[in-house]
């Protein structure tokens, strides 16, 4: 029914669709933990077998019919950037399967399905080479992770979701009118009086002033998503009340979800209207640098503190993409993947500690160093990354996206390169007081961790140090979609 | 045609039959029997072009494939409706036979107003559908909730009966012909006639009060409250999607052409339309009465459709009938089977009932338009047809907020059934069995094919 032929993009959306489905009628905890692993293990093979197929057309992109009479296609590609970010989520699953193997949840099979539908739809949103189908992944996405923070999550869930879910919908809504109304302005197909494709999209003729405010339309959408400052405030009570292994789908790569439809879907779109806001959007996203660092180094929650600290990350790869540079850009494209990475592991130690010791308040904490010296290595080099340390993969990001803003204005860049040492301050000092120090009766008990959480840990420490020593290969992947993006602009 | 002469056929088999009857579940049988001929010969039809009867009609009725697919959805959700109530329908009082040949009688009627060609059968559709109507609400004879509904409807709907009369009388006045044929009467471009445009403002109070837009819609809570659930669930979907293509048809063949006269006059309408009923439908208690509200705010969406009067409009508004029934139905079968209609009762149903409460869950989130299920779709549509008209954006704007706010209310049943616990002992009561199941399955899993292939549908449009 789907054309002739299997290809990546189809089994990256549909194994663990599939797989997830299956997996609400298992009812055993262990064997719905164990097929969930499976199948994400196979969709990570799967998109690392397709990095090797770079350039077969062929194997990367599948048009097909769907709603013929309005002009949209079930089309999904892979390109280089959809690659580093299906590559991501592919990576992040499995990861967090074995990182939380042992939590046990009530009704895992539900647990474990929605998970899948949920990479399911991320990985449909990086695929998507239709705007409608865009809109159908990017909404698919939000549904299991709603359910799945409001049932497993902590005492305030239900009202700090809901805020959540509330304001991703109603973002998303206004997006979709944005949609209709390029649609509307796009050349016949064959069938339909109008395209949804990404190439009539990209095609597409406005005159300024209807880019103006469709780019609000469709930013306010994506900003709600990443978030940027001042449409941030439902991310660190999400973040707090989610149970942790969602709480990483969510920063690790739900987050990216935002950056990357900037990326595709607006700045190529609306290039008069990214000119005439850029010098705002870039404004905000400072403010959002400098407050949300300022905010994590008063905080007392490890899990609000690493919140904090992923705004003000994701602040800086905001106004890294609205300088339109190309070094900004790619840096954008490689640091959406070690962001990803890196908080992941954040997430894991904060899982690790909270499930051992029962809290996560830094002030109750200390002194794990003397029982768990392996944990507080891991933590270590991930905190470094965090603070973006030269070897690690960050610091490629990083640079690169300094790098970028600096072309576009000295002063922003002065006042973004604080957040560096901001986050020097409140990283270390989390190091220091969670991990060094006098123990305490919570900590003494500790245990270091077991071989599955050091195997995983471990994955994550290789990814640090291997993109941060050696970039080069995922750089050649982001090039060609960062020029494809930035012609739009000559 | 067939449809029309089938369903009057089938009423009258209904209604005498009740005295033959032995058992009591004969007539729900025959009905759904009927039901499936009567479709079945609505959909040959609609392949043919061809009726079984050869009348001559004077032309006074007209069926096109729109007409006839829209009324095969409504055929459809009627035997859905069937399927999922009729133990429900039996329950209600002693006169079951009467009660599903008045339902038939009002298909008859359904399917005279969306096929109508002159202003008389636009009436007298109307009216077949509305009679039978009163009689049902108040067919919970004891119940003086269930009067007082009658009555009100039965005032209040007389009353804009006689608005439309003088609507039509005013347009027979003001045009040249001197004739009821819409052909006749069709307005070219042009400034209109005071007479004609007297008639227009008439003709569009009354057809908002048939779909209950807002400012007309004061009958509508108490009404839906009263009347029985089950006939709550007929009137607030099937009779609802009726009303809009009788009003559909109306404005796009007479009043199509001077559009941008009324235009405006109908932006306001719909906009307080979904503006009333979703801000109000927030704070209501009962599930019930929530979705009376709700019921007026999709009311609002499928106004847009009339706004803008285009392709997309009429696809999709069949499509969103289609949804908004599918889903609608699906959710009063459910409430019907609940002691407790406050949204309380729905706590912790998740547990006790996956089944039911996962397919509510998916007929709440195809209401509030998430894609994938229907819903989305039909939601989709109105606003493309909104954005391609062009005049009022602010409308498209307004409807998207307002479906956020939907989100809210359709949300808080969700949140109940799965993250909230009950303490009191189960408050639904009435029998659950398989069959129940898995006709909602069926529901379920056709509002999420139609979300994905809406084709199933609007292919039949473009034959």
């Amino acid at each position: 029914m789907f054309g002739y032929s299997v290809t990546f993009p189809h089994l990256l959306v549909f194994v663990p669709l599939i797989a997830g489905l299956i997996i609400f009628f298992i009812k055993k905890e262990n064997s719905a933990k164990a097929i969930s692993l499976f199948a994400s293990i196979v969709t990570l093979s799967v998109s690392c077998f397709s990095l090797c197929y770079a350039d077969n057309k062929d194997l990367n992109w599948v048009p097909y019919e769907w709603l013929k009479y309005i002009g949209s296609s079930f089309s999904l590609g892979l390109d280089g950037m959809g690659k580093i970010l299906t590559l991501l989520t592919a990576i992040a699953f499995p990861v967090i399967f074995v990182a939380s193997y042992k939590s046990s949840y009530k009704n895992a099979n539900v647990f474990y399905g929605l998970m899948l539908l949920s990479q399911a739809g991320l990985m449909g949103v990086f695929l998507s080479m239709d705007a409608l189908l865009f809109y159908f992944f990017w909404e698919l996405a939000l549904i299991p992770v709603y359910f799945l923070c409001s049932r497993w999550g902590g005492e305030r869930r239900i009202q700090a979701t809901f805020k959540f879910f509330v304001y991703t919908f109603a973002g998303s809504l206004l997006m979709l009118l944005g949609i209709i109304y390029v649609y509307l302005h796009t050349d016949r197909t064959v069938y339909a009086a109008h395209s949804f494709s990404i190439n009539s999209f990209y095609s597409v003729v406005l005159n300024a002033h209807q880019q103006n405010w469709l780019f609000w339309l469709f930013f306010i959408a994506f900003a709600i998503k990443m978030p940027v400052f001042p449409f941030h405030t439902w991310q660190p009570d999400a973040y707090e009340q989610s149970p942790t292994s969602v709480t990483m789908v969510l920063s690790g790569v739900m987050v990216k979800m935002g950056l990357f439809a900037v990326l595709r879907w607006l700045i190529p779109v609306f290039p008069e209207a990214v000119l005439n806001f850029s010098n705002i959007v870039i404004i905000l996203s400072i403010i959002g640098i400098i407050y949300a660092s300022l905010i994590a180094i008063k905080q007392d929650d490890l899990k609000r503190l690493i919140a904090y600290s992923s705004i003000a990350h994701i602040g800086l790869m905001c106004a890294a993409i609205f300088t339109v540079e190309q070094i900004g850009i790619e840096g954008v494209m490689i640091q959406m993947f070690n962001h990803g990475i890196n908080i992941i592991g954040l997430w894991i130690v904060v899982e690790l500690i909270e499930r051992q010791t029962g809290v996560r308040k830094i002030s109750q904490l200390g002194g794990i160093a003397h029982t768990a010296p392996f944990l507080t290595i891991m933590l270590v080099v991930i905190a470094f990354a965090n603070i973006a340390l030269p070897l690690t993969n960050a610091f490629v990001g990083e640079f690169m996206m300094f790098n970028g803003l600096f072309k576009y204005n000295i002063w922003y860049t002065a006042i973004a390169g604080i957040s560096i040492i901001l986050a020097a301050v409140y990283t270390l000092n989390m190091v220091k007081n969670v991990f060094y120090g006098n123990s305490n009766g919570l900590t003494v008990a500790m245990k270091d961790i077991s071989l599955n959480e050091k195997m995983i840990l471990c994955v994550i420490i290789v990814a640090i140090f291997l993109i941060g020593i050696y970039p080069q290969p995922m750089l050649d992947m982001a090039k060609d979609s960062v020029s494809l993006i930035l012609s739009r602009f000559k | 045609m067939n449809a029309i002469i089938l369903t009057a056929l089938f009423g009258i088999i209904l209604m005498f039959g009740g005295v033959f009857f032995k058992s009591k579940s004969t007539p729900k049988y025959v009905a759904i029997g009927g039901l499936i001929i009567v479709l079945i010969a609505n959909c040959l039809e609609l392949r043919n072009g061809e009726p079984f009867f050869d009348i001559n009609l004077n032309d006074m009725l007209r069926f096109t494939s729109f007409n006839l697919t829209f009324l095969s959805v409504i055929f459809s959700a009627t035997l859905l409706y069937f399927l999922l109530n009729g133990r429900d329908i039996e329950k209600v009082g002693t006169n079951v036979s009467e009660y599903f040949a008045l339902i038939f009688f009002v298909l008859c009627g359904v399917g005279i107003s969306a096929t109508y060609n002159t202003l008389l059968t636009l009436f007298l559709g109307i009216e077949i559908m509305s009679i039978p109507l009163y009689i049902l609400t108040a067919s919970d004879k004891r119940n003086l909730k269930s009067n007082e509904a009658a009555l009100k409807y039965f005032l209040m709907g007389s009353f804009s009966t006689g608005i439309m009369l003088m609507g039509i009388a005013f347009i027979y006045g003001g045009n040249t012909q001197g004739s009821f044929y819409i052909d006749n009467i069709a307005l070219g471009e042009g400034k209109m006639p005071v007479m004609i445009a007297v008639g227009l403002v008439f003709l569009l109070t009354a057809m908002s009060f048939k779909v209950s837009a807002a400012p007309f819609h004061f009958w509508t809570p108490d009404v839906y409250d009263g009347a029985p659930t089950v006939f709550t669930s007929f009137m607030a979907t099937i009779i609802k999607a009726a009303g809009f293509i009788a009003f559909l048809r109306l404005f796009e063949n007479v009043f199509g052409k001077v559009q941008p006269q009324w235009q405006i006059l109908l932006a306001v309408i719909t906009a307080a339309t979904l503006l009333i009923g979703n801000l109000t439908a927030v704070f209501q208690q009962s599930v019930k009465r929530m979705l009376a509200y709700s019921s007026i705010a999709q009311a609002g969406f499928m106004l847009l459709a009339i706004f803008a009067l285009n392709e997309y409009a009429k696809e999709g508004l069949v499509l969103y009938a289609a949804a908004y029934c599918l889903a609608s139905i699906g959710l009063f079968a459910i409430l019907i089977r609940m002691n407790d209609y406050t949204i309380e009762g729905f706590n912790g149903l998740g547990k006790r009932q996956p089944l039911l409460a996962v397919t509510a869950t998916i007929f709440l989130l195809s209401l509030t338009g998430v894609p994938l299920t229907a819903g989305f779709l039909g939601k989709f549509y109105m606003l493309v047809a909104v954005m391609n008209d062009g005049h009022q954006k602010w409308l498209a704007i307004l409807a998207v907020l307002c479906a956020a706010i939907s989100a809210y209310y359709y949300f808080r049943i969700i949140q109940a059934m799965f993250f909230k616990d009950s303490n009191e002992a189960p408050s639904e009561i009435w029998d659950i069995n398989p069959r129940f199941k898995a006709l909602l399955v069926i529901t379920a899993a056709l509002i999420i094919l139609l979300g994905i292939f809406p084709s199933l549908i609007a292919d039949w449009l473009h034959y």
